[in-house]
């Protein structure tokens, strides 16, 4: 490890005032802070277009990809710059997300997905093996279809999947975008539960973006809402659920998912 | 009987050389599935091998010291290419991509010409090409070798990816380059690993080619026998070039001999495309090509 060690109490993730365009005309993030504790469950909550996406991606170095850029403020995961370390590096740091929309390789098997995880820590096939095991235990299911092309499972099975790819990377913190998108009540259940049980027996600290506010603000410790590229609330996720009003306020209708252009007001050509 | 000897004769000769198509093929499809691109430089990978293997053995270094001085040189360019080339327009659409490819040949054959000059090179590979009989059909012993080698090299690649990491983390990359940054795979180390496999595959198909048509420039026009192999085979499938290599291969010879004469001959140099164009009108993806398979 490269850097100062931080002290233990230090938060694990700091995002200070970030701004983030993307191919510099569209402006997605206004100055984003927020600073993510060490154990806790984190729900990143907000509308359609509101920048939970990107603050995500700006937080994994995963924007130059997608032709976005960070133009304001620093991102400190651990002591680390995020702006200065490549997403590989960041994976093998402890920093690990679970996409969007899940992007399971679909044509490789179940098994080689998870598989995939562990190969940017260049684990030995033992310690993979061993992962492997722990993965299974969580999502029994995914042991049963551990021979089937990721492409052909359900859309559960498959966000089960790219959880576990990421936990194969042994995170320290996890980053979900989403991860009940498009899924029945009682496999988000299923998912939300197995991420609380990671936090609870391994410590995991979690960063999870959501639209459904109501799973989302059940699981978590704290909440941060963004709206129109702002962090403008955060709390812990008792006090915001006991709120009414916010839900209506803040994270608009429930609508349903998204894709083409949003209100003007999300956005703004620079 | 000797009709039926005869035309096996010229299916078994046909087949042979359709194994060679496949192995440009495949220079292809590697690239293909990784970066997206169709990468037009692959004739003057092919070239830049041969060329470099020929000069550097005619100047007196031992067969395989030269081999090994060659793959050196190719994973220098390899690396070289994914630097200069291919980092800088990530992000960029096909069209971009593909017409740097098309300066890269143009690069690369420039390059091979100061470097080695450009006089016409022989290549002897050592095999005698005496022609033997197996229950009355006659095959080209040196066409015999040459299928051998590329089928060897075929399995080998289809092994590495299949079996090993390197080989995972391609498949990954070339199902989801996104997906596989995010889980931290570094992506310019694939495509550098991935063009100098191709560039391996480029030597091998080279030395074979070179022993057949002579090492000189226009054995970078070999990649033109490639595309019709692409095209009914699929440009991301292995599976999909070497069969596709051995239909082009033998319907060309069949129909030179049995539907050459009644036009004048000499159709074997435009048939495959023929064969292609018809192909591509009934199934745009190939024969192999991802049949996307999604069910969310
Ligand atoms: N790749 C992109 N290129 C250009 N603009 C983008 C891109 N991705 C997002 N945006 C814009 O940035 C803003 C924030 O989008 P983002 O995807 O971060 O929102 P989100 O909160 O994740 O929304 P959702 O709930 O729909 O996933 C939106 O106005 C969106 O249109
Ligand atoms: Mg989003």
């Amino acid at each position: 490890m490269t850097g100062p060690t931080p002290a233990q109490d230090a938060p694990l993730l700091v995002l200070e005032d970030v701004e983030a365009t993307y191919n510099h005309a569209i402006v997605a993030l206004r100055g984003v802070s927020l600073a993510v504790r060490r154990g806790e469950i984190r729900a990143l909550l907000g509308a359609n277009g509101a920048g939970k996406t990107t603050t995500l991606k700006a937080v994994s170095h995963l924007l130059p990809a997608e032709r976005g850029q960070i133009t304001r403020g620093h991102i400190r995961f651990d002591g680390e710059i995020v702006e200065r370390t490549s997403p590989a590096d960041l994976v093998r740091r402890g920093l690990v997300q679970v996409l969007e929309g899940r992007h399971c390789f679909r044509s490789l098997t179940v098994e080689e997905n998870l598989l995939t995880g562990a190969l940017g820590r260049s684990a030995s096939r033992s310690e993979a093996q061993t992962d492997l095991e722990r993965v299974y235990a969580f999502f029994p299911r995914l042991k049963e279809k551990r021979r089937t092309s990721a492409g052909l499972t359900s859309g559960g099975e498959q966000q089960m999947t790219a959880i576990g790819r990421a936990l194969m990377a042994r995170p320290r913190l996890l980053v979900l975008d989403e991860p009940s998108m498009g899924l029945a009540p009682l496999v988000v259940e299923a998912i939300f539960s197995t991420l609380r049980k990671l936090n609870e027996t391994e410590g995991l600290t979690l960063l999870v973006a959501e639209q459904n506010s109501t799973v989302a603000l059940r699981y978590a410790h704290r909440a941060t809402v963004l709206e129109n590229g702002r962090a403008v609330l955060e709390g812990p996720a008792a006090e915001l659920r006991a709120r009414e009003d916010i839900k209506a306020f803040y994270l608009g209708l429930r609508t349903p998912h998204r894709d083409g252009p949003l209100g003007g007001d999300s956005r703004s050509a620079a | 009987m000797e009709d039926v000897q005869f035309f096996i004769e010229v299916l078994v000769g046909g087949l042979l050389s359709g194994v060679m198509y496949s192995l440009v093929a495949i220079g292809f499809v590697l690239i293909y599935k990784t970066s997206g691109v169709l990468n037009f430089a692959q004739g003057a990978l092919l070239l830049f091998a041969a060329l470099t293997f020929v000069s550097l053995h005619e100047r007196g270094v031992p067969f395989w010291a030269s081999i090994g001085l060659t793959l050196v040189l190719l994973a220098i360019l390899g690396t070289l290419i994914e630097r200069v080339v291919l980092r800088p327009l990530v992000n960029q659409p096909p069209i971009t991509l593909f017409l740097a490819t098309l300066g890269l040949s143009y690069v690369i054959e420039g390059g091979a010409q100061l470097l080695w000059g450009t006089q016409v090179h022989g290549l002897d590979l050592g095999i005698d090409d005496v022609p033997f009989e197996v229950g009355g059909v006659l095959i080209s012993s040196f066409d015999l070798f040459a299928a051998a080698t590329a089928a060897l090299m075929v399995a080998l690649i289809t092994l590495f990816f299949r079996y090993t990491r390197i080989g995972l983390a391609f498949r990954a990359v070339a199902d989801d380059p996104f997906a596989a940054l995010a889980v931290g795979l570094r992506l310019t180390r694939i495509w550098a690993i991935v063009w100098t496999a191709s560039g391996v595959v480029a030597l091998v198909a080279g030395l074979l080619w070179g022993a057949r048509l002579g090492v000189q420039f226009s054995l970078s026009l070999v990649v033109l026998k490639a595309l019709p192999v692409l095209v009914l085979g699929g440009f991301d499938s292995i599976a999909g070039a070497i069969i596709g290599g051995l239909l082009v291969g033998a319907t060309e010879k069949l129909a030179e001999v049995y539907i050459g004469p009644f036009l004048g001959g000499g159709i074997e140099s435009w048939f495959a495309y023929v064969v292609a164009l018809a192909f591509l009108l009934v199934r745009p993806s190939g024969l192999f090509g991802q049949k996307l398979v999604e069910r969310v």
